[in-house]
């Protein structure tokens, strides 16, 4: 068996592969934090949460009604990212003109309740979701097994974070976002109603958790504390890339992923603390982050 | 007295009245939990009223000083005083650390770095199963003799220790707040530029100010540790941070009665609703969110406002 650094290679694909699957749900989420974050000046602490939702949104939908997984992947996005413009429009409208900490316990409270209802309805179990079965079984490569349904995530969220990066920072849509993330009174002089721009950032931030969660309900076990636990690492994520740009939270969230999975291999007591301790010394390095404006 | 004003004064008489008749008419183990938390929150409420600074991470110098305190008295058999201190050291260290760190990047940066750092003293507390027990924590720590002569295992002893260090906290924090130091860093917290342009360092006032509260933290997870005789993983969760910030929020940022009326409501919220199991986080959840929309102020802080005194 063909062995690097004393570990057996298909371990190490293994691990690196396991890495990706984490990095692209760091990716997908630190991306609509700083989506969100450009827009509304708001760290959305609730993201976490909105994540969760969307997974047991897809165990809803197939358990009362039937609705399958590809269903679920357009679906569960548009309910969640519904639910985020109702929220928008009652709570977080109100605080934007107050000082930006608000956001952040007004969100945080937000994720309290969604993660207590969740509790309270589905225990702190949780219930399974199966992948379809197009996407169960697995490849053999030849240097390592692939489960076809971990492939397919990984491709589905690179094709996410690069369709997100070509809307925000090509398209004539995201040119009017980044516009108004620059001058928001400015961009409203010329006639666009920034305020439903807004909302609108906020739902799709918000749908885009949700579209993560649903692509993670067949890997992890849907339950309450799920986005809870990934969200603290999607934070150090979002510190270490800065959130100046999309494409540095997507290289970032990926990198950090990888860099988690082969700790793993190494060294498995600090794969869970890698990523806190990378943020440490990019902080001591660049404080502002790889790819960060200052703040 | 202590530089008190009128309606301070009055608050703080009531406050020792209070502490002294607790005992006898509630449950003296809930109002010791009330003092811990408050302590907690004063610290807390330093660095959010006093630098502006939100840190989501407070629950791991709390931890870390319950965890040291169990530590030493359950399986060195030191005594109870020593735990405390060493308790309160072990939070002062660890918030030089995290706080050198931390006060680099500000606002939500700041709370998303305080709240990484926590995850990594909840990981150790995890693994470092020889030192606090895993997930079966620190149980039965002995209360001891405090100096090693007068016993602690009656309630009430315990108590008199726990409001002693209790009231001290409150006019520690009280002098911090009002001493020339205290001033500089609400001129920071005001205007940083036009402070740093005057020639005060700004970055290190926020630094005292930060291992000032990880101190007071340490106290807090001490005593709390030595009153109730175990210390396990839940003191140093994530849970515990929005909690304490949630105390704060709710007594009124920046006003020096708020984080005890705001630890009490906290604290009997949690032993009345603990029936309703999931549905307490449910409450305080919506709680925030209440206090963030219309209830800026706290309760204190809405007193305050309504009687134009400061509280």
């Amino acid at each position: 068996m063909v062995m690097i650094f004393g570990k057996p290679l298909p371990l190490l694909f293994g691990q690196l592969l396991l890495g990706i699957i984490n990095g692209s749900f760091y990716a997908m989420l630190s991306m609509g934090l700083a989506i969100i974050f450009g827009l509304l000046n708001i760290i959305n602490f609730a993201h976490g949460a909105m994540f969760m939702v969307g997974a047991f949104v897809a165990w809803g939908l197939f358990t009362y009604l039937g609705i399958g997984f590809w269903a679920a992947l357009v679906c569960a996005p548009i309910i969640v990212g519904v639910f985020g413009l109702l929220l928008e429009r009652a709570f977080i409208r109100r605080i934007y003109k107050l000082d930006i900490l608000y956001g952040l316990l007004l969100t945080f409270g937000m994720a309290q309740v969604l993660q207590g209802l969740a509790t309270n309805y589905f225990g702190s179990s949780g219930v399974s979701y199966n992948a379809p079965n197009a996407l169960s079984g697995v490849l053999k490569l030849g240097f390592m097994y692939l489960p076809v349904y971990r492939g397919f995530v990984v491709v589905a969220a690179i094709i996410i974070c690069f369709v997100t990066w070509f809307a925000v920072e090509k398209t004539r849509l995201g040119a009017l976002l980044r516009a108004a993330t620059e001058n928001p009174s400015l961009v409203q002089s010329f006639g666009v109603n920034v305020p439903r721009l807004i909302a609108l950032t906020f739902g799709a931030g918000v749908a885009l958790a949700a579209l993560a969660g649903v692509l993670a309900a067949p890997l992890y076990s849907v339950n309450p504390d799920m986005g809870a636990q990934l969200i603290d690492t999607v934070f150090a994520v979002v510190v270490i890339g800065g959130m100046g740009s999309i494409g540095g939270a997507i290289l970032t969230g990926f990198g950090l992923g990888i860099i988690e999975g082969f700790t793993d291999v190494f060294y498995p007591q600090g794969s869970a603390v890698v990523v806190f301790v990378v943020m440490a010394i990019v902080l001591l390095a660049r404080p502002a982050g790889l790819f960060g404006k200052v703040a | 007295m202590f530089g008190l004003t009128r309606h301070q004064l009055l608050g703080f008489a009531v406050l020792v009245v209070v502490v002294i008749a607790a005992p006898f008419v509630l449950y003296p183990i809930v109002v010791m939990q009330v003092m811990c938390y408050a302590i907690f929150a004063m610290g807390t409420n330093l660095l959010m009223g006093s630098v502006g600074l939100l840190s989501l991470g407070q629950a791991a110098y709390f931890g870390l000083g319950g965890y040291v305190a169990g530590y030493l008295v359950e399986s060195l058999g030191l005594t109870p005083e020593v735990g405390i201190i060493a308790g309160a050291l072990a939070g002062a260290a660890l918030g030089t650390v995290f706080g050198w760190l931390s006060i680099r990047r500000q606002t939500i940066y700041f709370a998303m770095i305080t709240l990484a750092l926590a995850q990594i003293i909840y990981f150790f507390a995890v693994q470092l199963t020889d030192f606090t027990g895993g997930e079966n924590g620190i149980q039965g720590i002995p209360r001891g003799k405090l100096f090693d002569v007068f016993p602690l295992t009656r309630d009430l002893a315990i108590y008199v220790v726990v409001a002693v260090i209790f009231l001290a906290a409150f006019l520690f924090v009280y002098r911090v707040v009002h001493s020339p130091f205290g001033q500089v860093v609400k001129a920071i917290r005001d205007n940083e530029p036009r402070a740093i342009s005057l020639g005060y360092k700004a970055t290190n006032y926020k630094w005292v100010i930060f291992i000032l509260a990880a101190t007071l933290a340490g106290i807090a997870g001490g005593t709390k540790a030595m009153v109730m005789g175990i210390q396990t993983l839940s003191d140093v969760g994530t849970s515990v941070s929005g909690l304490v910030v949630l105390m704060v929020l709710l007594g009124g940022i920046g006003t020096i009665f708020g984080p005890i009326i705001g630890a009490l409501i906290v604290v009997a919220m949690q032993y009345y609703l603990a029936p309703f199991g999931a549905w307490v986080v449910v409450i305080q959840g919506a709680i925030f969110m209440i206090c963030v929309l219309v209830f800026r102020r706290g309760i204190i802080g809405e007193l305050a406002y309504r009687l134009r005194a400061e509280l």
